[in-house]
């Protein structure tokens, strides 16, 4: 059997920039598994720009933005597979993987990072009511097929959901020739990015309903027609403010879902509201050495940030093979995240172990205008940021710096929640 | 001239089809979609009765217990999935056990076997931990059982076409004729003429029978909305709950399924339209709040998937299975509602024996009994899975992340007799498509390998047959 140092479990955005950066603390065994014919995850389809602002100062499609992190791979001489699905991994790091060339096989890692990505929400989970007919596709497969293959998946089309790859969808699909009639949003407020909304919807002017929602499909072969529906408060479709739409593809943009089966089966504790592993400050699971990144751990608005959280990844599980993690001393501070603040990763910081500045990822339940993010060392509130808005559709971050942690030797609780004027 | 047309590649069609195979027949099936079990078939509660349902003294009956009987051996002998996990009716009010007793009472006279009365609450919840605390008893079939409504009907299709039967699908009869020594059949491809007609047409069963007879008869398609969850949920129950009709009205049923997912329904609306497979909001949102009432916690949450299905009801409620009077040689089998997936077998068999009488059939002495299904790679053990990569590298390539299916077994389910022409028919013969992320990620690649392998091009591809095509054309065509 076969064993290396690291493996890592997909070759997206976050297995790339955690094996470069794994590679940079001086690990040589190291091997990604892909399930695709090539690495770049995601990115691959995603041909529009607007990529790597964060990470490289420039804007980059999706492709290039993957290549810049392909090219290290192969200039650090890391090992990949492709079109090798990864079936098991147990609990004490053996892997079970199988491939064409290869069958089924099994590799004994030192340390596993999660990097498996996210998978779309699909109608069923939506219980949208009607036929089941032909041209109903999820956003992120229409953009296959269209990005990556030249099909048109229709040409009469409307949008529910209002998440980034619907938005993107939009102008895309527009751009290919098809009408893009209407985009529609169950919440009272998107999920997607402010700028999607601008460039990929104002810029082409596609109606954005907010609170509207399918209530029906029509066409029992190919879709013909879809009914819009107003929701009130609780979601609910109101009685007379249907509105008929004939169309004949519905692309779906309604959430995205952490594709953890693989973790789920090694037994790692999972946060339900992210749907993701439960981390500490090195993104470590509740495995030792198995750690998670990406979009498996939480799903994420821009890419940078992916590299950036893979990165510390790939240097702790680094750390963690080499045997440099270090004692620590125990103290584990506990994340709260409370009132607007849905979750945080990661869930706990050893304030031993940390870095000198922790960045803390959440995302909040709800569009706050002129608030404030309060940030309380148990009690003691020791930090405060006013915003103009805050938005579900955009992660919101806050840096804890280790100097400070380390005054608080009896520290339990870090609480952040959202304070309205 | 034939000297059997079946109208109706469904499972009771296909049934009729695979016993009459036994004999030397010149047969055939018309089946106006493009593949078997596209109706009634595949949307069901997909449950083997033990048989305490049916009136005593009915045919239902009779053939609800033969078809529980026989499915067993069929599973092993054609290759489809089958598991006896045993069924509960549950009661929740104390004043009516009764029901559940009149319910006992009459599965004994049906001939079902092994039941049992439980009122001790303690010996119910360890049967079934998840049943509600309000269960008063419950009525125990451990006869019950589930099946996969698909691979029973494609697997009787199957043996029934390898033993001789001839198949046209995407063939529409539209009008019978009576002609010298037979029928006439118009279809949209032309006319067929057989000595016998077997009226398998399920929700249309009563126009085709209409057709050759005054005496008339009238069915109503039933719909039943289902919701099928994730397979985290799959061992929510180990057995198919029931509810005993009472005062808390019909209740829906909750139970595993044979590939590990848990099926919630189904209502039973009504309507009049029999092309009508749409679910609607009253129809799932009866669904949800009717399902909590005989289990606890069910995670509706993980809900993957919801369909509706039609049951042929005819007035009567009883199959109507034999030669129709006045019209010699149109044998009907209509009125195949709930449990007629469980009687499919039976069904077949009573078809094929009135037609060998009328006929006077000889056996074939060459008929073959056995079918091997698509093979599952997770069947087999590391060293023989690894040796049939070696021989077929495309066991190796996962194109289903969700179900794990693999390119051999999607070539298979096109190359195989009767093979898949579309997404769904991979879908109903591997399951690829059937998961959590319900095709988003493996329909483009499907549609790759259909495309190669039946020699099509990508815009003819289709999601069912018919117009269901899934690409319109390509980027900029219309620009």
């Amino acid at each position: 059997m076969k064993s290396y140092d690291i493996v890592i479990i997909g070759g997206g955005p976050a297995g790339l920039a955690a094996a470069v950066s794994a590679r940079k603390e001086g690990v040589g065994s190291i091997l990604i598994l892909e399930r695709d014919k090539e690495l770049g995850g995601i990115l691959n389809q995603c041909i529009h720009n607007g990529f790597g602002l964060h990470t490289f100062k420039e804007e980059l499609t999706g492709p290039e933005y993957a290549g810049r992190f392909i090219d290290q791979v192969t200039e650090l001489g890391i090992e990949y597979k492709l079109h090798t699905m990864v079936m098991d991994i147990r609990e004490d790091k053996l892997v079970t993987a199988m491939n064409r060339e290869e069958g089924m096989f099994q590799i004994k890692a030192g340390a596993v990072i999660l990097a498996m990505g996210c998978r779309e929400r699909s109608r069923g989970a939506l219980n949208i009511p009607g036929y089941r007919p032909a041209g109903i596709y999820s956003a992120g497969t229409a953009q296959r097929l269209v990005n990556m293959e030249g099909f048109m998946p229709g040409r009469e089309v409307v949008i529910l959901g209002s998440g980034d790859i619907g938005l993107i969808m939009a102008r895309r699909m527009t751009l290919e020739g098809a009408k893009v009639k209407v985009v529609a949003e169950l919440m009272p407020y998107s999920g997607g990015l402010k700028r999607n909304i601008v460039q990929c919807l104002d810029d082409y002017g596609i109606p954005l309903k907010l609170s509207h929602t399918v209530v029906n499909i029509k066409g029992k072969e190919r879709l013909e027609g879809i009914t819009l529906a107003q929701v009130d408060a609780k979601g609910k479709p109101i009685p007379g403010t249907e509105e008929e739409y004939t169309c004949d593809t519905l692309l779906l943009s309604v959430g995205l879902i952490p594709e953890n089966e693989l973790s789920d089966g090694m037994g790692i504790d999972m946060n339900p509201v992210t749907s993701g592993p439960k981390v500490n400050e090195r993104m470590e699971t509740n495995i030792e050495g198995v750690f998670a990144c990406g979009n498996v751990l939480h799903v994420h608005d821009l890419v940078d940030f992916v590299s950036e959280e893979a990165a510390v990844a790939g240097r702790n599980a680094a750390r963690y093979v080499k045997g440099e993690n270090g004692q620590g001393s125990g103290h584990k501070i506990v994340l709260n995240p409370v009132q607007g603040v849905r979750y945080t990763v990661p869930c706990t910081i050893d304030p031993e172990k940390m870095d000198d500045t922790q960045i803390v990822r959440f995302r909040v339940g709800n569009v706050y205008k002129k608030c404030t993010i309060g940030v309380y060392f148990d009690e003691e509130r020791v930090m405060s940021r006013k915003r103009q808005v805050v938005a579900p559709g955009e992660m919101e971050e806050i840096k804890l710096e280790r100097t400070k942690l380390l005054q608080y030797p009896n520290l339990k609780t870090i609480t952040i929640k959202i304070e309205e004027a | 001239m034939y000297d059997v047309i079946i109208i109706g590649a469904g499972v009771a069609g296909s049934c009729s089809a695979r016993e009459l195979s036994r004999y030397q027949v010149h047969a055939c099936v018309l089946e106006k979609e493009e593949d078997v079990c596209c109706g009634t078939s595949k949307a069901n509660s997909a449950i083997v009765h033990a048989g305490y349902d049916a009136a005593e003294g009915s045919l239902m009956a009779k053939l609800n217990v033969q078809g529980n009987e026989m499915m067993e051996a069929l599973s092993e002998e054609l290759d489809f999935p089958f598991k006896r996990c045993g069924s509960l009716v549950v009661c929740l009010a104390e004043e009516e056990l009764p029901g559940l007793y009149a319910l006992y009472d009459r599965g004994v006279k049906n001939g079902v076997k092994d039941m049992k009365v439980i009122v001790d609450k303690e010996e119910i919840h360890k049967l079934e931990p998840n049943l509600t605390d309000e269960v008063a008893g419950v009525l125990y079939a451990p006869t019950a059982g589930i099946v996969c409504p698909f691979n029973l009907n494609i697997a009787m299709a199957e043996n029934a076409y390898v033993n001789g039967v001839e198949f046209q699908f995407d063939t529409e009869v539209q009008e019978i004729k009576r002609i010298d020594g037979g029928w006439e059949l118009i279809t949209n491809k032309g006319a067929f003429q057989a000595r016998y007609v077997v009226n398998a047409a399920g929700v249309y069963a009563d126009k085709f029978h209409n057709m050759v007879s005054e005496k008339k008869i009238h069915i109503t398609p039933r719909r039943g909305d289902y919701c099928l969850l994730d397979k985290k949920a799959g061992s929510h129950v180990s057995h198919t709950v029931f509810a005993l009709p009472g005062k808390f009205g019909k209740g829906v049923l909750v139970s595993p399924t044979v590939h590990g997912n848990l099926l919630v329904g189904p209502t039973a609306i009504d309507i009049e339209d029999k092309e009508s497979t749409a679910t609607t909001r009253e129809g799932l949102d009866e669904l949800i709040s009717k399902a909590g009432m005989n289990v606890k916690n069910l995670p509706m949450r993980q809900v993957i998937t919801s369909f509706a299905g039609l049951r042929a009801h005819e007035d009567g409620h009883e199959f109507l299975i034999g030669e129709v009077e006045g019209a010699k040689g149109f044998i009907d089998c209509a009125g195949i509602e709930s449990p007629g997936l469980t009687s499919a077998p039976a069904i077949g068999k009573m078809v094929a024996e009135i037609l060998r009488e009328k006929m006077d059939l000889q056996p074939k002495e060459d008929f073959q009994a056995g079918r091997k299904g698509i093979l599952d790679p997770e069947t087999l053990s590391l060293e023989e899975r690894n040796a049939l990569i070696k021989e077929n590298p495309a066991y190796g390539n996962i194109i289903c992340r969700c179900e794990m299916i693999t390119e051999g077994e999607i070539l298979d389910a096109i190359h195989r007799p009767l093979g898949a022409k579309s997404l769904d028919g991979v879908k109903r013969r591997t399951r690829a498509g059937m998961g959590r992320c319900q095709a988003g990620f493996c329909s483009p690649r499907t549609m790759e390998i259909l495309a190669r392998e039946c020699g099509m091009s990508m815009f003819d591809i289709t999601k069912s047959g018919g117009d269901s095509k899934l690409v319109a054309g390509t980027n900029k065509d219309r620009i």
